[in-house]
């Protein structure tokens, strides 16, 4: 297959997954600032820190309220990773590949592009947000459903499959990151109910609290949280599941040596992560030299499947 | 009030279905009495199925306006036009001849310029061509055709009589809208498939891929044919899509290829390079190759007529076959048949006055309010004087224009386009239209069955383009079991 088609069709699946977690984050975010006491002040500056984009955000906005914040992942256009970019960039990869895609999937792309950009504005008020990331987060399940459901298992789908699941680990380690950040310091057992509440609120992003109740079987605390979403092999969302994931991709592709490499040493790098040291200090660390590494095996792909020596930062090359 | 076949009316114009008001040719006899047999409601319930199925087909044009991409349903009208089979296959001949006389033509122009020598096609029409490439002089592409895909247009004037009105041999786009224009009435329309032989459509990408196959520079391997586009912003990137899809090739853009130090095309697969050998390229001449052509192309690819050149890829049409796709060239056809082939001309051209010759030139000044004036070089209609329907001041800026540089336009009487019967608001009513059939040349030629016919949707108009109100029918030839 054509390697522009396969870059087209990975970055399709990154930006589906994107606009899925971005719509998780702010949905458990809301939830979480209602259920804190007054004058614990959480306040939204963590959200913009997960998705990397502060840097973008302080260069346009003085404070962090809950409008600016919202306003910049939801549907601001200088922000490259809001929702509305996201789905603008799932359908313009999209759009070059529906000779490759199922209709039905093209269809529920351009679909949801249209939702968003015209209810947008109404997610920046609490009353509407919860229906409208709902509908996003259903949105993209149903467009992932239907190229599992709809595509043949070719190596077209493959790449799809693993941009999703890159992007998905990625997301799951910025999560952790920036939510658990500011609990570090104090006791990883610490029972304060505002810091469970906090360990909750992660699980709760990756939707992963009712399966952690089912599957680790003991209270919410920092090591067995950490330990669940970094190394859960039947977790969809633990980064181990998603690398695993993406491997099995890699098997069915040529060339995958080099890549495949790249990815076990990653993989390795979170199986043999103490998780009660991290709890306590060095996660953020920990977190950072991951992710370097989730990009250098985007790197690898870009590199053997894609032909470009692409730049470290995980957006799209245009041109 | 449903349909009346005996009320449609016909007055100053030929009719593709109906001899006189109310009074149907032999061939449309059976549609006419299925059709007034149609409720309201089944009309209707047509209308709609129609629309869904164009709709879930994904049959679209492209619009593009303000930064954001308009996919448009493609208007499509219900009431097919339908072409006895023994009349199509005397146009089918003629289109084959035209076209073997245009290639033959063509090699000519970028060979030994016998046609020049021998005083047939002037000096001067080569010298002031626009799509001339002194790049392709000495390449001899296979078999010696040049332009392996060409559509035509067809038009009937109010005398009954099928002309050529122009030979489009460069990029001509259409034939999906042709293949998919059946697909609708089959799945709409399906009672009336039984009471008629009509001959099928469907072929044409399998004869497409033949033609193209059959000119690898690899002839033992199965060849790798490509369709080269510009991408989804232009108009007819569902029909570059389409017809990959149909043919098995894969759709590539100027930056999936590459030519290689063995002046070897390759496309970039995630296994790596892999050999291209035939392009059906979609893209204009001038943007084929920045190192050739237009420099600031970014569409094309580097060093593609290099590869071409040498005999390692080929390129449908050829670069340069445009060439005869000039409507001083055309005007030159009848008399190129006749040089050529040693034959008449089976299908007519519109009658036309060459400006660079004196006396056409002083005959189309002193009527000029009577013709159609075109430049040479246009497509789509630009740059076009409708005599009878402008104004005085602009015949003056016609005569200017003529004065100033007479090879550069052409002139024909104003044609009173044939009708068909079309679906207005539930009512049948005429409206004129055309047909551009395709014709394919390799080692072999083909014809499609039929072919595209446009259709000027709104009253009285002769603007059969999609952008510009312009819809589609399908074109059905039908076996009537005897002469025509």
């Amino acid at each position: 297959m054509l390697s522009r088609v396969a870059e087209n069709i990975y970055w399709v699946g990154r930006y589906v997954e994107r606009a899925e977690n971005t719509a998780r984050l702010i949905n458990t975010t809301t939830n979480l600032l209602l259920d804190l006491p007054r004058g614990i002040a959480l306040g939204w500056a963590p959200l913009v820190n997960i998705m990397g984009v502060s840097q973008e955000f302080y260069q346009n906005f003085e404070a962090p309220s809950e409008r600016n914040v919202l306003r910049f992942l939801i549907c601001d256009e200088r922000n490259s990773s809001s929702i509305t970019r996201s789905l603008a960039g799932a359908r313009e990869n999209a759009r070059t590949l529906r000779d490759v895609l199922p209709r039905e999937a093209w269809e529920q792309i351009n679909d949801s592009y249209l939702y968003v950009q015209s209810q947008a504005a109404g997610g920046l008020g609490r009353r509407s947000r919860f229906d409208l990331m709902r509908n996003v987060i259903l949105r993209c399940q149903t467009i992932v459903g239907l190229l599992g459901g709809t595509m043949s298992h070719d190596e077209a789908y493959q790449f799809s499959r693993l941009g999703r699941n890159l992007e998905r680990a990625d997301m799951t380690t910025r999560i952790v990151d920036v939510s658990s950040a500011d609990l570090l310091p104090k006791q990883a057992d610490d029972l304060k109910p505002y810091a469970n509440i906090r360990w909750m609120t992660v699980l709760k992003s990756l939707t992963a609290y009712q399966m952690y109740r089912q599957h680790v079987q003991v209270r919410v605390k920092g090591p067995d949280v950490l330990r669940f979403l970094l190394q859960d092999r039947f977790l969809p969302r633990a980064v181990v599941h998603c690398l695993g994931n993406a491997a099995t991709c890699l098997q069915g592709l040529p060339n995958n040596d080099a890549t495949l490499r790249t990815l076990g040493r990653v993989r390795r790098r979170v199986d043999d992560a103490d998780v009660y040291t991290l709890a306590t200090t060095g996660l953020h660390e920990f977190i950072d030299d991951l992710q370097l590494g989730l990009n250098d095996i985007h790197v690898a792909i870009a590199q053997t499947y894609f032909g470009l020596d692409l730049p470290g930062a995980m957006t799209q090359a245009q041109g | 009030m449903a349909i009346d076949c005996s009320a449609y009316e016909v007055a100053g114009h030929y009719d593709e279905l109906f001899a006189a008001t109310g009074k149907p040719r032999k061939a449309a006899k059976p549609l006419c009495h299925y059709l007034n047999k149609l409720s309201d409601e089944d009309l209707q319930e047509r209308r709609s199925s129609v629309d869904l199925a164009i709709m879930t087909m994904g049959i679209t044009f492209t619009v593009y306006t303000e930064g954001s991409n308009i996919d448009r349903a493609w208007p499509f009208d219900v009431i097919p036009r339908i072409i006895p089979r023994k009349e199509w296959e005397r146009t089918e001949a003629g289109l084959k001849q035209r076209l073997t006389a245009l290639n033959l033509f063509i090699s000519d122009l970028y060979g030994e310029q016998k046609v020049i020598k021998d005083g047939v096609f002037p000096a001067d029409v080569l010298a002031q061509s626009k799509n001339f490439r002194p790049q392709c002089v000495g390449t001899t592409p296979a078999f010696g055709v040049w332009a392996h895909i060409c559509g035509s247009d067809l038009v009937r004037d109010k005398d009954g009589t099928l002309y050529v009105l122009e030979d489009n041999l460069r990029v001509p786009s259409g034939v999906s809208y042709m293949l998919e224009n059946r697909q609708v009435m089959k799945r709409v329309f399906a009672e009336l498939f039984e009471d008629y032989d009509i001959l099928p459509v469907d072929d044409y990408p399998t004869q497409l891929f033949d033609t193209l196959a059959a000119i690898s520079p690899r002839p033992a391997d199965y060849p790798e044919v490509v369709v080269l586009t510009p991408g989804i912003y232009n108009s007819a990137y569902f029909e570059h899509s389409y017809l990959a899809q149909q043919m098995g090739a894969e759709l590539v853009q100027g930056s999936d290829l590459v030519v290689g130090e063995d002046d070897c095309v390759y496309m970039k697969t995630i296994a790596g390079m892999s050999r291209v050998d035939v392009i059906y390229r979609r893209i204009d001449d001038e943007f084929l190759d920045p190192e050739a052509f237009r420099e600031d192309s970014v569409l094309g690819v580097k060093g593609l007529m290099r590869a071409w050149r040498k005999g390692n890829v080929s390129l449908a049409n050829a670069p340069g076959a445009g060439v005869a796709d000039d409507k001083v060239v055309y005007a030159f056809v009848p008399r190129l048949i006749k040089y050529y082939l040693d034959q008449d001309p089976l299908i007519p051209n519109v009658p036309t006055y060459i400006c660079m010759d004196e006396k056409d030139r002083e005959h189309v000044l002193a009527n000029i309010d009577q013709l159609v004036v075109k430049p040479a070089n246009e497509s789509g209609g630009y740059g076009m004087l409708v005599g009878p329907h402008a104004s005085k001041s602009e015949h003056k800026k016609f005569v200017e224009l003529i004065k100033e540089n007479p090879r550069n336009y052409i002139a024909q009487p104003t044609l009173t386009l044939s009708t068909a019967p079309t679906l207005c608001d539930g009512r049948m009513e005429p409206r004129h239209l055309d047909l551009r059939p395709f014709i394919l040349q390799g080692e072999s030629l083909s014809v499609t069955t039929g072919g595209l016919s446009r259709v000027a949707l709104r009253k009285g108009s002769l603007v059969v383009n999609s952008s510009q109100g312009g819809g589609s029918k399908d074109t059905w030839v039908v076996d009537m079991g005897e002469d025509a």
